[in-house]
């Protein structure tokens, strides 16, 4: 099953090597991994999504926690919860073909950030399975080049994972 | 009081009372080296071999419970105390590495003796540092000897470039008193209510079995579990990292599980109703198959790490927190409790374990032509009154050592059990003897690993270090031999130690005593004799059966209930 991880972890370097050197080591799936220091500098938060079955993300928790550095994490996955990926994705859009490409853009509500005499940028926000969706129906062969940051989760409600 | 980052380090150093370093000095370390020649506090031991620094710490925190400290050099310094500093992690013992690093602006330029010291050890340290500004040392140490010590503890590394430690710049130095780590709060208690319910189901067992690993050395709680043990009457089996909490000698131990262990402590495994697992992790040596593993039992764990709760094994009752407090827990619990225990059933079940045990299945015939090995250790058991420090190195004779020496304290057996390194024996024995300078001290060793850090032997005879070695020389690795005659069909491949050397003469050329002993009858006088020579460091070359094997055994995935019993035997 398809995990995703909060961690709120010291912002040293080092500290995501831990992370993915954990994975690593004990053989468990990364599928992605997103990182940025938060409000207070001295905090980075991650979000990391993995898949295995319910022994393994335990495992994964736990191995987690046991970091040095590591000090909050939440499976987001345990409850409700908000997950937006951006994308950014260049699309071929050559005379004739433009303003099919502008129609997919606005039926996912993406934004175009730049356009050549033969291109388009599209930027997407979504959950990960819209910006696939996106993917497939622009076709493959108009895709020049796409990049994703991953998913970022939040829990849903009044709580916060804080200090 | 304005110190240089060099004298910093031994001020450190001093402030968590450590005694021994056992370093080796390289250009890294220059600086710290020259403030440890300006101080008499902190006595460096000048080992042969960085692997051996590590050994040596680890030997000494094994033994005496306090942390161990090598300092070692970058590169290559560094990679060579990697294999210690893993042992160390495998068995969670308490060690503070100082690794020397080439000066900050050359890091990752390849400079000379440049390794990435924090990124190799990183899998096998509980933590490390790598230390950027001189003002940042002291709390670094505070840290690094708080984590290596607390929780479930284990090697902390210390990365230091070299002119963190210059001896031209000096700052106000002062210790902190106090560490607080918001990310690092090891557990201090057990949960009440699991405790409480691990009692209750620990009363209504019929079959019950207590196994106990490392973990009850480690926060020296022998002391409650003999208490527990006794009053409730139970069987208790040890892993290897676990002998010597119990009594080795007492009616209520089964002797060791797992891949060697004895017969009534598997099958009473195999059989059980109530696993009681008290800092034991469940390592593969000693479950076997999984799949196989405890058929019938509710499983309470107790354990200091959460993450060694269901990793292997599925347990019912996890208890998180540290063994000595959980077991006082449970102390109080138990005579709280009205219940009493199941007194019949218990009953039946003991006289079932000494019809298992009534297989005597460690008996081995001792001839009068060739010595075997389990005979070597029972002299040695007898002849010290089964009172040293044992250390061993990895094979055959640690199987041996660990089933027929009966180790009736803590800290007495000091072995690698999780990483299995050969090589580990004589430098972690130099660290027992530097912890207890008057106690017997024996090494329990083969042909093959005491050639792996044999240039210790130089070490020893520098600081006087009077070790009793007892190599038991079957000319094989051993336990390679055993597994190729059951697996491979006898095909000894490259485990035939060819071109041994005379090592009673090289005992002797390191300025040692060598004694060659060859014949049963000899055996008992000639160690009375190495005993008796209490200065001196004395080389047994013991001469023994090259087909012995080591029996019970298990083959690796196979269930408790499943072991080779003796030569020829069919699965029992």
């Amino acid at each position: 099953m398809r995990h995703i991880i909060s961690i709120l972890m010291e912002n040293e370097s080092g500290a995501l090597s831990r992370v993915a050197g954990l994975f690593s080591a004990r053989g468990y799936n990364i599928e992605s991994l997103t990182v940025a220091p938060t409000e207070d500098p001295t905090l980075s938060r991650m979000t990391l999504v993995t898949r295995g079955d319910e022994a393994i993300v335990e495992q994964i928790t736990k191995q987690l926690n046991k970091l040095i550095e590591v000090v909050k994490l939440l499976d987001l996955s345990d409850g409700p919860h908000i997950e937006r990926e951006i994308m950014l994705i260049k699309l071929k859009a050559e005379n004739g073909k433009r303003e099919e490409a502008m129609r997919l853009v606005e039926i996912f509500r993406g934004k175009v950030v730049d356009v050549t005499d033969s291109t388009f940028v599209v930027e997407l926000t979504g959950k990960s399975a819209k910006l696939d969706a996106f993917i497939k129906a622009a076709h493959e062969e108009s895709v020049v080049e796409v990049v994703r940051s991953g998913p970022l989760g939040i829990a849903r409600g009044a709580k916060g994972l804080r200090l | 009081m304005e110190l240089s980052g060099a004298e910093i380090v031994i001020q450190c150093l001093k402030e968590e009372g450590v005694e021994y370093v056992f370093g080796y000095p390289g250009g890294a370390v220059l600086h710290i080296y020259d403030a440890l020649f300006k101080q008499n506090d902190i006595q460096h031991i000048l080992v042969r071999h960085e692997q051996g620094a590590t050994h040596a710490a680890d030997g000494y925190a094994r033994s005496c419970g306090k942390p161990g400290v090598a300092l070692v050099t970058s590169g290559p310094g560094a990679t060579n105390a990697v294999t210690g500093i893993a042992t160390a992690y495998m068995d969670s013992i308490p060690m503070v590495v100082l690794t020397g690093q080439v000066p900050s602006p050359f890091i990752g330029s390849d400079a000379f003796q440049e390794v990435d010291t924090v990124g190799i050890t990183r899998p096998c340290v509980k933590h490390n540092f790598l230390i950027k500004n001189v003002r940042d040392i002291a709390s670094t140490f505070r840290k690094a000897f708080y984590l290596a010590t607390s929780g479930r503890p284990g090697p902390v590394v210390i990365d230091i470039p070299k002119d963190i430690t210059d001896p031209n710049i000096k700052i106000p130095f002062s210790y902190p008193k106090k560490i607080k780590m918001r990310s690092y709060n090891p557990v201090a208690k057990g949960h009440l209510g699991q405790i409480k319910r691990a009692i209750d189901l620990m009363l209504q067992a019929e079959r019950p079995v207590i196994y106990t690993g490392g973990g009850v050395v480690l926060d020296n709680a022998d002391k409650q579990l003999v208490e527990l043990v006794r009053t409730l009457g139970f069987p208790i089996t040890s892993t290897l990292m676990g002998l010597g909490a119990y009594p080795g000698t007492d009616k209520q131990f089964l002797g060791m599980l797992g891949m060697h262990g004895t017969y009534e402590a598997n099958m009473a495994m195999h059989e059980t109703d109530t696993l009681i697992a008290i800092g034991a992790r469940f390592d593969d040596r000693v479950t076997g198959q999984v799949a196989q593993f405890c058929p019938n039992a509710t499983i309470i764990h107790i354990d200091i790490d959460p993450s060694s709760i269901s990793k292997n094994v599925r347990v019912d009752v996890p208890i998180v927190g540290p063994v000595s407090s959980v077991l006082d827990d449970m102390l109080l619990v138990l005579k709280e409790n009205k219940q009493s225990l199941k007194s019949e059933a218990l009953a039946k079940w003991w006289k079932q374990i000494e019809v298992w045990r009534s297989k005597q299945c460690l008996k081995y015939q001792q001839g009068s032509d060739i010595i075997k090995p389990q005979f070597a250790v029972e002299t040695l058991y007898r002849v010290t009154g089964g009172d040293a420090f044992v250390a061993s190195d990895v094979g055959q004779h640690q199987m041996f050592a660990a089933q027929f020496y009966r180790f009736n304290k803590p800290r007495r057996w000091i072995n690698s059990g999780g990483l299995g390194t050969m090589g580990f024996g004589l430098p972690a024995g130099m660290g027992i003897q530097m912890a207890y300078p008057d106690a017997s001290v024996a090494v329990v060793t083969g042909e093959a690993s005491i050639q792996m850090c044999i240039q210790e032997l130089a070490t020893c005879k520098q600081y006087h270090l009077p070790l009793k070695i007892m190599l038991l020389n079957n000319g094989y690795m051993g336990m390679v031999r055993q597994w190729q005659e059951f697996f491979y069909e006898g095909r000894y491949s490259h485990s035939y130690v060819d071109s041994l050397p005379d090592f009673v003469k090289l005992a002797e050329s390191y300025g040692h005593v060598g004694m060659k002993i060859e014949q049963p009858n000899d055996l008992e006088a000639a160690m009375q004799e190495a005993f008796a020579m209490r200065d001196r460091l004395v080389f047994m070359d013991v001469v023994v059966d090259p087909t012995e094997n080591v029996y019970p055994m298990i083959e690796a995935g196979k269930g408790h209930h499943e072991m080779y019993m003796s030569p020829g035997s069919e699965l029992v």
